[in-house]
């Protein structure tokens, strides 16, 4: 971020002013009649509303059951996705045998699972973590499998010689070359699961924010949902800017993380 | 013989599973989960008799129209953020957290604005979609070789040309990475856009099905929306290898050299 030509401002107050400019436009346009007010309130009005959701035990108890659903979720996954990644990826015969039924079912649309997931379990948290589940187990084991083709050959065949036991393969060899990847899936995975955790609630209408989500909007309390919205799409930043920084921390003494630092 | 032996290998573990599925289902009395072939049996009847025009049809429609606006619409705004040095600091922030929004949440907002019609379906489809192309573009116009750049810069190349044979080639790789994200997301929207409000579609249909209880029925809807998906994820990829056939063999001569 240095500036050759005369010291451009630095970036952090050029996104400032953009944010600045994004909440004085929310404000503005409602106001002044561009949109009504019934589709899209002032940014005052939602800010208003949040600060009534705040207040209310209600709002914080759906945050909770959002935050966990989308944690129980993505480490079910995750576990999974790393396990079955490296038990696929080491064995050249399985890779083999499941590549294409992994290419079969990786597209299949979660959301094809949320009549089913109705069916089994309702409107219970559970029928959520089924599509949490499954959308961020792919995200996690692609990366996984990846992450374990790029062993380097020679260590992959040394290791193969010694007879390692995958146990000890798996930590010594695989795990140092496919952690770069775990890692992506870990931060891919995360934001997946966050969407699936809101759309099962929204959808389904199990307990967390997309469900106030859903209430406010039959309620017609406009600002309400607004607030929630932006509430969620915090969530999102968070999930976000917190997955990057233990990325960065667990590859602290990886060459593509050191570099990034030294430049 | 080693065709052979590749289609086994291919196919060996997908025909196991049906199997498995089939002879596990194979009498089943239980409501939720009726034989496979009774799924199977009625697929003819559910789909093939008019619902592929009335329902599948119109989605698939909504979804390439959406989808189709999205790159365009992501593809021109990406480039011209990412070309900017100040814009781009500008709008990260705000473009951050605008797409850290799950989609599906837009379905409420989109339907204040536009009713329930296609048109808040396509923008719902379009919303969701613009951030893994503009995000991607941005990127990868970012990247653009600097050599390059400076050469298209010291020929003089005007501003059209510069785009179509410098910028736009060159951040290809990442805008189909991020077309990728964006069909995945567009499925997903399709079929939540229809779970809310309408009268027809894929999405519709299958909950309607759940809702009346017509389990084998749902079944093969959810069957369906898997061929879908499979089906539109091959589409890409045949796309993806046309376009950027320059870029894989320009990576396998590198990686072999």
């Amino acid at each position: 971020m240095t500036g050759r030509r005369n010291g451009p401002a630095p970036a952090w107050l050029l996104g400032g002013l953009g944010l600045a400019g994004l909440i004085v436009l929310g404000e503005l346009v409602p106001r002044s009649g561009l949109v009504e007010r019934r589709y899209l309130p002032p940014v005052s009005s939602m800010l208003s509303a949040l600060a009534d959701q705040a207040a209310a035990g209600e709002f914080w108890q759906a945050l909770g059951e959002t935050l966990r659903g989308w944690a129980i979720g993505l480490a079910i996954a995750m576990v999974a996705g790393v396990v079955l990644g490296v038990v696929i990826g080491w064995v050249p015969l399985l890779q083999a045998a499941l590549n294409s039924t992994i290419e079969f079912l990786r597209p299949i649309p979660s959301v094809a699972l949320i009549p089913l997931a109705v069916l089994l379990y309702g409107t219970e948290p559970r029928s959520t973590l089924l599509l949490v589940v499954y959308a961020s187990f792919w995200q996690v084991l692609v990366q996984v499998l990846y992450g374990v083709r790029d062993v380097d050959p020679v260590a992959r065949d040394t290791a193969r010689s010694y007879r390692f036991r995958l146990l000890t393969a798996a930590r010594t060899v695989i795990w140092p070359t496919a952690l770069p990847y775990v890692m992506t899936g870990f931060r891919l995975g995360a934001a997946v699961a966050l969407i699936l955790e809101i759309t099962g609630e929204l959808v389904i209408g199990s307990p967390g924010l997309g469900r106030q989500i859903a209430v406010a909007q039959n309620s017609n309390a406009v600002s309400a949902m607004y607030a929630l919205i932006i509430v969620v799409g915090l969530i999102g930043v968070a999930v976000n800017v917190v997955a990057r920084a233990v990325e960065r921390r667990a590859l602290r003494w990886h060459p593509s993380i050191r570099t990034e630092a030294a430049v | 013989m080693s065709a052979l032996k590749s289609v086994v290998r291919l196919l060996a573990v997908p025909a196991l599973l049906v199997a498995v599925w089939w002879t596990a289902t194979e009498g089943s009395t239980d409501y939720f989960w009726p034989p496979l072939r009774t799924i199977v049996g009625t697929f003819d009847d559910t789909w093939f008799h008019g619902r592929l025009t009335s329902d599948v049809l119109p989605s698939l429609l909504r979804l390439v129209a959406g989808y189709l606006l999205a790159l365009v619409l992501g593809i021109g705004a990406g480039v011209a953020i990412g070309s900017s040095r100040t814009l781009r600091a500008v709008l990260e922030p705000v473009l951050e957290f605008f797409r850290a929004i799950p989609p599906p949440v837009l379905v409420p907002i989109l339907m204040l604005f536009a009713g329930i019609g296609d048109g808040m379906k396509i923008l719902v489809i379009v919303t969701g979609c613009v951030w893994p192309v503009l995000l991607n573009t941005v990127e990868g116009v970012r990247a653009l070789d600097e050599v390059l750049r400076d050469t298209a810069r010291s020929y003089r190349l005007r501003r059209g040309s510069r785009l179509v044979h410098l910028v736009l080639p060159g951040a290809s790789p990442q805008i189909a990475a991020g077309a990728r994200q964006a069909l995945s997301v567009g499925i997903i929207l399709m079929v939540i856009s229809e779970m809310f409000a309408a009268s027809e579609g894929v999405g519709f249909t299958i909950i309607q099905f759940q809702r009346t209880f017509a389990i084998p029925q749902m079944w093969t809807g959810v069957i369906l929306l898997g061929v879908i998906g499979v089906a539109l994820s091959a589409l890409f990829h045949l796309a993806e290898a046309r376009v950027l056939r320059w870029y894989t063999g320009l990576r396998r001569a590198q990686r072999e050299g």
